[in-house]
């Protein structure tokens, strides 16, 4: 496996998440020197599609894995490169990240951590990349099922959009920042199909309140809020592998009700505001301004969106 | 895709022990620099696979400069290209070659 | 090479000769019919539909009954549908939850001793394919079928490369071109079925020879739609080590 290799982009815990690259996440994710790469860019173990696209590779395909530990932890780790393709899923991508989870099985670490940074499929190996996106929710859940929790972490510039949605919402905690939009169809995907009318992706507002971070977080999306900085989501990440619901028929039957009172209740509202203020919050139209301890502190007076039904 | 290869003689070996790096990240404007201790002390190579094709002359004068301040003896180095401007180049070359004297 | 699609219920009467109990409401399949001294529960989607939040959580519930019966009573994935409804209400209301909750109920199920096949008979794509026939152990196709991720006019658009030439690059790269035999040689699609035979018995054959693990990324290599997938997982599982 050879030498550590890390990007000098690393700026320490105070990093912004959202700007730093994939292998400065990792580095400041995890205890200091404890990431050990496996298949590292030394060997180039890149797209065989991509050239036939005319496009650029990457050695490491823009899916960066293998171990380390967190607060002593051993775990393992899978990180995509949201700037590269906009970190989707290709063959050797999406199978770098279904033999992590392979491997989690026979070597039983405390946590998988997977640090989204997707727009989906990628289009020029579509195929591979969707039948990686099955391959990867099926690992997840016999993960799950061997008793090891699937944290997902999400608040790079690419989000977690198409099947790293679906990815996502396979996981056993989810800890969002406020850039980390979870989301199938993405706004721009929405208004080339529907038109502007039906979502302006242009709008950013409408795009944060209705796909980004304190929204899901509201609703039950996700488990934890976290400040866009590697040192808040280490902590976050620290907490969610303490309390990782199991993935069993109580769990299934709880997220089948949690899902079907979600429909009930919130089922004709336009808009997130009006979601929302049924939530039980006073002033709907402050929430996206809000400062992490103010939303945290929002969120400790309505218990309902945080729960096991996952 | 447009493929080049740079071969140079450098004075001395580039100081440090470290095995390898990486930096930069393939995207638009912007690529991907790996550097690894591969080569005799006397020597460097920089290969460079690039989706621009016809600028050899312009890589072949960067790397040459790169060469002359650097003196990367020893080193392979390989970029994967997203399309960047010659300084941008120019600069993620000296950072992973400084990456590697640590 | 174009074939007519077998119907959803040219496929039920071929399943259960002696008929059965599925309906379909709104595009969305879901009953039982007799099987082999038991019963063999259908889900599905019918007609091109897209699925949304409402129909995923519908299909869930099904899924999920059957899981509370027991008896290892076997699920057919049935697909014809569009990709995942594409709507802002939908994703406000948190669809990525709602697919994965269905994938999750059919891989619970599987888990649970509950054979699960998925047979695509029509189109189906993106989050709609992902949350249903590719959540079974494994997936089978009938002739005429046409799954994709996204249609070629699309990719065109996003890629911005002209039409003309992915087509031409499609005839032989099955890593990224729509359709039934493509998905065949990713590993996706197990085999294709033959609709002039009776589909109880082939279903029971799928059934029977249902592999123990997840063998999509060696049919991809074997078939050479996906080269490089299975070596790379492997090579994972390999060299990885808790340190």
């Amino acid at each position: 496996m050879g030498e550590r290799i890390i990007d000098p982009a690393t700026e320490g815990w105070a990093a912004s998440w959202y700007e730093a690259s994939a292998r400065a996440r990792l580095d400041g994710l995890l205890d200091a020197g404890s990431f050990r790469e496996v298949i590292g860019p030394e060997q180039r173990r890149m797209s065989p599609h991509l050239p036939l696209f005319d496009l650029p590779r990457a050695f490491d395909d823009g899916m960066i894995v293998g171990s380390g530990r967190l607060d002593g932890k051993p775990v393992l780790v899978a990180a995509q490169e949201g700037r590269f393709m906009g970190g989707a899923f290709g063959e050797v991508h999406g199978a770098k990240l279904v033999g992590l989870l392979r491997a989690a099985l026979a070597l039983k670490p405390d946590a998988v951590l997977i640090l989204f940074d997707t727009g989906g499929v990628r289009l020029q190996e579509a195929n591979a990349g969707e039948t990686a996106i099955a391959e990867v929710m099926r690992a997840i859940t016999q993960v799950r099922a061997a008793g090891v929790p699937v944290i997902g972490l999400i608040g790079g510039r690419a989000g977690a959009y198409g099947g790293g949605g679906l990815i996502a919402g396979t996981c056993s905690r989810l800890v969002v920042s406020e850039g980390g939009r979870i989301s199938v169809s993405g706004p721009e995907v929405i208004e080339t199909n529907r038109g502007a009318e039906e979502f302006d992706s242009r709008d950013r507002a409408l795009v944060w309140r209705t796909m980004g971070g304190k929204h899901r977080r509201l609703t039950g999306g996700a488990d934890a809020y976290a400040d866009d900085t590697v040192r808040a989501f280490r902590q976050a990440a620290l907490d969610a592998i303490a309390r990782a619901p199991a993935f069993d028929l109580a769990t299934l039957e709880a997220e089948q009700k949690r899902l079907e009172e979600r429909l009930a209740r919130f089922g004709d509202c336009r808009d997130a505001t009006e979601i929302w203020g049924r939530l039980g919050v006073n002033d709907p139209a402050a929430v996206p301004a809000l400062t992490t301890a103010e939303f945290d502190a929002l969120l400790a007076g309505l218990g309902e969106t945080t729960h096991d039904a996952r | 895709m447009e493929s080049l290869t740079f071969r140079h003689t450098t004075q001395k070996a580039l100081p440090g022990a470290k095995a390898q790096a990486i930096t930069g990240v393939v995207a638009s404007g912007n690529l991907e620099v790996l550097l690894e201790r591969a080569l005799p002390a006397s020597e460097c190579t920089v290969e460079i696979e690039t989706p621009i094709r016809g600028y050899g002359e312009v890589w072949a004068a960067v790397v040459a400069d790169f060469v002359a301040r650097a003196q990367p003896g020893g080193l392979r180095i390989t970029v994967n290209d997203g399309g960047a401007r010659p300084d941008t180049v120019s600069l993620r070359l000296l950072q992973g070659a400084r990456l590697m004297e640590v | 090479m174009t074939r007519a699609k077998t119907t959803l219920s040219e496929i039920l009467s071929s399943l259960f000769p002696e008929g059965h109990a599925v309906t379909v409401t709104n595009g969305l399949v879901s009953g039982e019919g007799p099987f082999r001294g038991g019963r063999l529960a259908v889900i599905g989607i019918d007609g091109d539909v897209p699925l949304g939040v409402e129909g995923a959580c519908r299909l869930a519930a099904d899924v999920l009954d059957v899981v509370r019966r027991g008896n290892r009573t076997p699920i057919l994935v049935a697909i014809d549908s569009d990709s995942q409804r594409m709507s802002r209400r939908d994703e406000l209301l948190g669809l990525n939850e709602y697919l994965a909750h269905l994938a999750k109920t059919l891989l619970l199920a599987d888990a649970q001793g509950h054979p699960t096949v998925g047979l695509i008979y029509g189109h189906s794509a993106a989050g709609a394919f992902i949350a249903t026939a590719l959540a079974t152990r494994i997936l089978v196709g009938l002739p005429g079928a046409n799954p994709s991720v996204m249609d070629l006019p699309s990719v065109a658009r996003v890629t911005k490369l002209p039409l003309e030439r992915l087509e031409a690059m499609a005839k032989d790269m099955p890593v990224f071109a729509p359709g039934l035999d493509n998905m065949v040689r990713t590993g996706a699609v197990q085999a294709v079925l033959d609709p002039a035979r009776p589909l109880a018995e082939q279903i029971a054959a799928v059934i029977d020879a249902l592999p123990a693990e997840d063998t999509r990324d060696r049919a991809g290599r074997e078939r050479g739609g996906r080269p490089v997938a299975e070596a790379i997982a492997a090579q994972v599982v390999r060299d990885a080590s808790l340190g």
